[in-house]
């Protein structure tokens, strides 16, 4: 692969979906893409790096940003963010919401749909929230993923992988392909193909939003980028999930960690500001 | 520097094995039983804070044991993991009205294996 190409690459990617790949992934690259070759009967990354500098290249350019996602998600990922979900955040905020009004939650990266089905649930257990309508959103910029997440049929070996007994009885049913999503749950779901490096705004506020193990992927600007804007897709009193190797800290002064959680950000208020202001100016 | 201790219940020598191999790496102490009525024996000498119990097994089946240990001993202890290539939702079902704490369908591999085991605190 020449220079040319390497750079080719990581510019489209960059610019269409934040992904920084260093010049030590060429392995990456060759892996992800061999099926695109493959498909398009091209010789080798440079023949494809040519095909995407030539007119009526955006077809291809998607399918080249989507085959360098990695996917790789579990239900119930990490646990904790779930439990203080439920012991916290969707208590706290339904009893700062009027009735009737539903509790939007967001879930950014929501890649096969194992993570805004696990919100379902553990919102699903809450016995006070049985009169709360509540509407989930699952976004991804991935399409292949994104089907399936709207299928919500898993596998046996995705299914063990987070379901607890208990829930895997409340709420899938098992079909000859596998494990399906019970018609109640998937009703409170919905997934929408979306760029997080895009317009955020027509999705409206969220009070939880759920962005885990998608900002790993970004440069630091990007990731300072999204995180603003996310800021301005949640309510004042939301609450912010991260992945385990994310964080906020030198990133964004848009959020500030919750005291003794894990993983979970409040938007920073306008003491907050002021309080780190001077700190920042030095 | 064992802790805890694992009764692994199946007739295949070779789903032990692995189990095993898992579970002590893991820092179990780990017994055998190849049916039921090996398993209560072994319950009755020492009683294992865990079990991992196949489906399938003869003499005496899991679900069989399972009923004759919570008779003897009560609802809760020791933690029961049902380990079976028995899938289908009806056993899942009779299992917890039974007092399994979880269940794992075969095939399984350490990280479910450990997934499993973490979720009812057990690592
Ligand atoms: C590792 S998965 C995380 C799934 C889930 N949030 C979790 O924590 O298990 C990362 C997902 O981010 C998606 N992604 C990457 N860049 C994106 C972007 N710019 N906009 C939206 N989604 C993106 C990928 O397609 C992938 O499905």
């Amino acid at each position: 692969m020449t220079p040319t190409t390497l750079e080719t690459f990581a510019g489209l990617l960059r610019t269409r979906s934040g992904l920084v790949i260093g010049a030590d992934k060429d392995y990456l690259l060759q892996s992800r893409l061999a099926p695109i070759l493959k498909a398009h009967g091209l010789r080798d990354l440079d023949a494809l790096a040519a095909r995407l500098r030539a007119p009526a290249s955006e077809k291809i350019a998607d399918e080249i940003v989507e085959a360098m996602t990695t996917n790789e998600t579990l239900f119930f990922r990490d646990g904790t963010p779930f439990a203080h979900l439920r012991t916290h955040a969707l208590p706290r905020l339904h009893a700062a919401r009027a009735p009737g009004v539903a509790l939007r939650i967001w879930s950014a990266a929501a890649s096969s749909g194992q993570e805004a089905y696990s919100i379902g649930i553990t919102s699903l257990e809450l016995a006070e929230l049985r009169n709360r309508a509540i509407e989930i959103v699952g976004t991804d910029i991935a399409r292949e993923p994104l089907a399936r997440a709207r299928e919500g049929l898993y596998s046996q070996f995705e299914m063990q992988r987070g379901v607890p007994m208990q829930m895997l009885v409340k709420y899938f049913r098992k079909d000859p392909a596998g494990w399906r999503i019970d018609q109640k749950l998937r009703a409170m779901v919905q997934f929408r193909e979306w760029n997080l490096l895009g317009d955020l705004r027509p999705l409206g506020q969220f009070d939880i939003v759920f962005c885990r193990n998608v900002l790993i992927y970004f440069d630091q600007p990007t990731k300072t980028r999204v995180l603003a804007a996310i800021a301005r897709q949640i309510a004042p009193d939301g609450v912010l999930y991260l992945g385990g190797a994310e964080t906020v800290l030198g990133v964004s002064d848009r959020f500030v960690a919750v005291p003794g959680e894990r993983g979970a950000y409040a938007l920073a208020t306008a003491d907050t500001h002021t309080a780190r202001a001077p700190a920042l100016a030095r | 520097m064992s802790d805890r201790s694992c009764l692994v219940v199946d007739d295949s020598r070779v789903v032990r094995k692995v189990a095993r191999r898992i579970l002590e790496e893991h820092g179990f102490a780990v017994e055998e039983a190849a049916d039921g009525q090996q398993a209560l024996d072994s319950c009755h000498q020492r009683m294992p804070d865990c079990i991992l119990l196949d489906w399938n097994m003869p003499v005496m089946n899991g679900l069989e044991f399972l009923q004759a240990l919570r008779k003897e001993y009560g609802p809760d202890n020791p933690t029961v993991l049902f380990c079976t290539t028995e899938t289908e939702m009806s056993f899942i079902e009779q299992a917890i009205e039974n007092g399994a704490q979880e269940f794992i369908m075969k095939p399984f591999n350490e990280e479910i294996l450990l997934g499993k085991f973490a979720q009812v605190g057990l690592l």
